[in-house]
Formats: C-alpha cells, structure tokens, sequence
C-alpha cells in the first residue's frame, strides 16, 4: 500500500505513516475526553439548585469576565488556526508568532479564571460550600487543568521548533497541538452555555 | 518549503471566527436579553453551541481532511452520541420521580407515595 512511503508533497504533518497515524490516534484521544468532559457535565446538570446554603450562581456569575474568558479562548482558537495554516505555508516565524498569540491569549484566559475562582471562593462558593458549586469547580477545573497542560506542551513545542525547524515530525506534534487546543474551545462553548449562561438566567 | 498554496490570510478561518464571535453574542442575548420560556432559551442556546462546535470541527480543525477523514468524523459523532446518552440520561434518571415537575425539588412525599395505594 502506497501509505507506507513517505510522501514529498502536501501538508508536512500527513507525510509520514507516523505523522498520519499520530494524528488519527489524537483523535481517538479526544473522543475518550468528551466522554470524560460528557461524565462531569452530567453530575454538573444534576447538581443545578442544589446550592444548600451558598449564594446561588445568579448572584454571582458575571456577564462581562465571562464575555471576556470566552472572547480570549476562542481568540486563541483562531490565532492557532492561522498558526497551523503559517506552518503549511512553510514559515517558521509566522508560526512561532501566531502560535506565541494563542499562548499568551490562553494565559490571559487562565488569569481570568484564577480571579474569578478566587472571587467566588470570597463570596462563599467554593468547591466544599454545596454540591452544585463542588460540580461547578470540578468542571471548571477539569476545563482550566486543560489549559494549563496546553499552556505547558505549548511552551515546550515552540521551543522544539526554535531549535529544530518545521520538520515532519515537528510539523504532526504542531498540528496535534493544534487540534487539543481548538478542542478545548470546543469544550469552553458547553461550558459557556451550559453553566454560565443557563447559571445566570437561573 | 512553502510548496503548498495556503493563502496568507485563510478566509475560511476568518468567517469560522467571525460567526463564532456572532453565535456568542447571540446566545448571551437569547438567554439573558429575552423573555422567553426557559425550555426555549435552553433549546435555543444548545442548538447555538452545537453550531459553534461545528465550526470549530469543520472550519479550524479539519477533521475531514486526508482519507482518515471519514473515520475522524465517525469517532466525534460517536463520541457526541456518548456525550448524549450521558449527560441526557443522567438528568432522565436524576429527575425522574423525585421532582414535581421541577417546582421546588422537595415535597416529593405525596409523588414517592403516589402509586402506593
């Protein structure tokens, strides 16, 4: 089968058989996290009104950072898009810059969260104050954890690139990068939806 | 190197982000600037999400692209199934029996009892 040579055209990350296998594997990958995001925002559905004797979410969730988290992350997803695309274009820089971009976007979503979390700890919600607000951290966590391990991979690939150059092998790690972090987007639209628009109408 | 023709600025992209920009807006304003019953605002937002994750499938990640496409594809409408199941039935199991219509999630005695006598 013509698969297993290496081909000298096209995108650099499908060339190889590994590179190719790579990137399907990784989306096997994210099939098992939605079924790990689906288990935690089923105990967060369940767990709506149950607020014990902590503020509710209505109170406390606030349109504008939460405009302003979604408004970095899904930033972020677009710059690594453009990042990606640079790659295919045969420009290291371009993508050590767009890439650079989504990082420090992703890092400003993170800081959001931080303070927020912090803000909420102070009002009285915290992850031991109900079991809505346990579900609530625990999602939000699972999402901002994500981040975080992004943020780190992140920072290590662009080194590789600085040393190594667009390769095949740099270019599949790049891509799978890519796709982790467009997932997590994809994850923060449920969490944007489900819990804090549907929190905040109550 | 730059063998292949990407453009410099994929407009794919571009309109991907600009309609996800849009369907957030949108949604915010779905929920929290109409008066609409609840089950239409949850109905209505969801079907917003699900279309911004499309784009984000479609448009950014090329999950169709190469001949492992179709099964890429497959794998995350499978998944999305799970996602389904889980979190639906969840709430089905969850509910089922112990709220009166989800009015104020206590009084179930006479609803526990109901089918007793």
């Amino acid at each position: 089968m013509s698969a297993h040579t290496e081909a000298t055209t096209g995108p650099m990350e499908y060339r190889t058989q590994e590179g190719r296998m790579n990137i399907l594997g990784f989306w096997i990958f994210l099939g098992a996290e939605i079924a790990l995001f689906a288990t935690i925002f089923a105990t967060y559905a369940v767990m709506i009104g149950r607020t014990a004797d902590a503020p509710p979410p209505q109170e406390l969730f606030s349109l504008p950072i939460t405009l302003l988290m979604t408004f970095l992350l899904l930033t972020s997803s677009f710059t690594c898009g453009i990042a990606i695309n640079e790659m295919r274009r045969g420009s290291k820089n371009g993508l050590l810059l767009w890439m650079g971009m989504t990082l420090v976007l992703g890092l400003g979503f993170l800081g959001l969260e931080i303070y927020e979390f912090e803000h909420l700890v102070h009002e009285g919600a915290s992850i031991s104050s109900a079991a809505y607000w346990s579900a609530f951290f625990t999602l939000t966590g699972t999402h901002g954890l994500h981040v975080t391990v992004g943020l780190g991979w992140g920072i290590l690939l662009l080194i590789q690139l600085y040393q190594r150059g667009i390769t095949p092998r740099t270019a599949s790690k790049f891509f799978i990068f890519g796709l982790y972090w467009h997932f997590l987007d994809v994850v923060w639209i449920f969490v944007y939806t489900v819990v804090y628009l549907l929190g905040m109408v109550g | 190197m730059s063998s292949h023709s990407e453009s410099r600025f994929p407009i794919k992209h571009l309109i991907g982000y600009i309609a996800s920009i849009v369907l957030t807006g949108a949604a915010a304003w779905i929920a929290l600037g109409t008066e609409l019953p609840m089950g239409w605002i949850v109905a209505g937002i969801m079907a917003l999400a699900i279309i911004q994750a499309g784009i984000q499938l479609f448009m950014f990640m090329h999950i169709t692209e190469t001949d492992s496409g179709g099964i890429q594809l497959g794998n995350m409408i499978y998944a999305f199934g799970i996602a389904g199941i889980i979190v639906l039935g969840s709430i089905w199991v969850m509910s089922f029996g112990y709220h009166d219509h989800g009015t104020d999630g206590g009084g179930s005695e006479t609803e526990e009892h109901g089918g007793d006598h």
